[in-house]
């Protein structure tokens, strides 16, 4: 298990709630104190723009900036020129949605997504399919509402031109077989496109090994800022894309009828960035890595064993996702709304989230409307588990007086 | 009493289970919707004379929206127009722990006073109330 309680020292939050048990690290991760300083640094000691200037501050700025990038490119195994800063993962999907879909996809094409998407995965190609008189096709969950290579098989065809699917999906907690479902959908000429929002944070992504088109995460989930993502391209699907945003820093030579743009991934990023926000994602992966990922992937596997095993005794719930891959408990307390439920949790000193987690295609599925769901990260530990279960135990029987009524 | 006992009374609990005046007949309605939670409900009125003759609903959602949408239907029925949404104000006063002008007309409402330790369920308790407020003042849905 991993020293939490020297984890949380580091996170200034808990200073201020020593008591809370945050169990929404899927929605965003509590923020360390280095991210935080390292953001605070470049504010305070080189707080200038970017690439426009040639004083000393501005190259230190630039330094920095692209240092972080590189970073990035290492975490993913990318090259520098495949990783553009975003706004986070929406903005990263809307983008390849907006540029590369409405540039390749036409009538009757077939996009193949699924319900476990989240929506940010999902509305960006539901609208491309609109516009372009495209098909969405969705791969049929099995039993448990995983994705399978079979059921993928049954509507991969050689009108397949995108696939736009999650690495791990933010309520089940499942991971998905990409990598498989890379190689079919590649065999039939179609692009895929990974929402690792829910990975980044878990386990080591190697882009290069999945072989993927484009993948996208984004840093508010990984102990990093809120406000900046990445998106993951192949050099050569990126050449051949327009920018979606013109303006500022992009262009290399600008004439009274064009523009020559410059080379990804600066053609992407028009404006001025978030600069702060990119050398606080970098502090933030400097941090995982140092904590490594196999020690945090144990971390939370040996959790969320114990967290099953002692909910496993409490009657009156219903747990959704009993197998699911990454720490995520989605469930129910049978007979009441999870609304209600979350308002004993909240009084616990417990945050977790209730309702459909912006993927309202899975609560669908699961015939509910809504449910509550506990994620678990590094900084939490078998005590909020044993508080965690004990008030699950405490809103079933309050609410069982009522059942009589 | 603690404040979640306060929060989920009896006579709450009871409204919610057993919620009075579901199914609508037809009259004018607004539907009003939580996407944030999912809360769903659609509120009609029976207005003759300028007296709200009967209030229906249906819908779905917490204990805390279901059950004040249900109380709603049996507190303001009988009243005025002008009496109702004067109620309705008083009501979004009580939820938000702000004193109110007339106790009285709020009747089995005024259980609904624990909310104001709760702001996060502020939405759910006033969602019904919204409806009708939106209806007697001449809007209504398709």
């Amino acid at each position: 298990m991993l020293d939490v309680e020297k984890i949380k020292r580091d996170i200034p939050l808990f200073q201020n709630y020593p008591n809370l048990i945050y169990l929404d690290s899927c929605a965003t991760t509590l923020k360390p104190r280095y991210v935080l300083d390292k953001m605070d640094e470049y504010y305070q000691e080189y707080g200038v723009n970017i690439h426009r200037g040639v004083y000393e501050l501005s190259y230190r700025a630039t330094e920095e900036y692209d240092k972080a990038r590189k970073k990035i490119a290492k975490f993913i195994n990318a090259s520098f020129e495949e990783v553009i800063f975003t706004r986070g993962t929406t903005n990263s999907l809307n983008m390849i949605a907006q540029t590369y879909g409405m540039a390749n996809i036409n009538l009757n094409d077939e996009i193949i997504t699924s319900e476990l998407e989240h929506h940010s995965s999902l509305l960006p190609w539901m609208q491309v399919a609109k516009k372009k008189g495209a098909i969405l096709k969705y791969i049929p969950l099995n039993d448990e509402g995983r994705i399978t290579v079979e059921n993928f098989k049954k509507v991969l065809t050689d009108k397949t031109k995108v696939v736009a699917i999650t690495y791990v999906s933010n309520t089940m907690g499942y991971l998905t077989p990409i990598r498989e479902i890379i190689e079919l959908a590649h065999k039939q000429g179609a692009v895929v496109i990974v929402d690792a929002a829910q990975a980044a944070p878990h386990f080591k992504i190697d882009v290069c090994e999945l072989d993927c088109d484009f993948l996208a995460f984004s840093a508010h989930k990984m102990l990093g800022p809120t406000g900046i993502g990445i998106l993951y391209g192949k050099k050569s699907l990126l050449d051949k894309m327009d920018p979606e945003e013109y303006g500022g820093d992009m262009n290399n030579d600008v004439f009274h009828d064009n523009v020559i743009v410059k080379e990804t991934p600066y053609k992407f990023e028009a404006g001025t960035p978030a600069i702060a926000e990119a050398i606080g994602l970098g502090a933030a992966i400097d941090l995982l890595e140092k904590i490594g990922f196999d020690n945090i992937r144990q971390h939370e596997k040996e959790l969320h064993k114990y967290a099953l095993e002692k909910l496993s005794s409490v009657s009156g719930i219903t747990i959704y996702n009993k197998t699911a891959d990454i720490g995520i408990i989605n469930f129910n307390i049978d007979g009441v709304h999870p609304h209600d439920a979350s308002t004993f949790f909240d009084q616990a000193n417990i945050a977790l989230r209730a309702g459909h987690h912006c993927a309202q295609l899975v609560t669908k599925w699961l015939k509910c409307n809504g449910t509550l769901r506990a994620c678990l990260y590094i900084y939490n530990s078998k005590q909020d588990i044993d508080i965690f279960v004990k008030t699950v135990q405490e809103v079933v029987e309050f609410f069982r007086q009522f059942s009589e009524v | 009493m603690n404040n979640l006992e306060f929060l989920y009374r009896q006579i709450i609990m009871d409204h919610y289970k057993n919620p009075r005046n579901k199914g609508l007949k037809g009259y004018n309605h607004v539907h009003l919707h939580n996407p944030s939670c999912g809360d769903d409900v659609i509120v009609e009125a029976k207005v003759e004379n300028d007296v709200i003759q009967e209030i229906n609903h249906t819908g779905s959602g917490c204990a805390i929206c279901c059950s004040s949408t249900s109380v709603m239907s049996e507190v303001l029925a009988g009243k005025t127009t002008q009496q109702a949404l004067d109620t309705i104000q008083d009501f979004y006063h009580l939820v938000k722990g702000e004193p109110v002008q007339n106790e009285e007309a709020l009747g089995d409402a005024l259980v609904y006073q624990g909310v104001s330790q709760f702001p996060a369920r502020y939405k759910c308790a006033v969602l019904a109330w919204k409806a009708l407020e939106q209806l007697l003042k001449g809007e209504q849905d398709e």
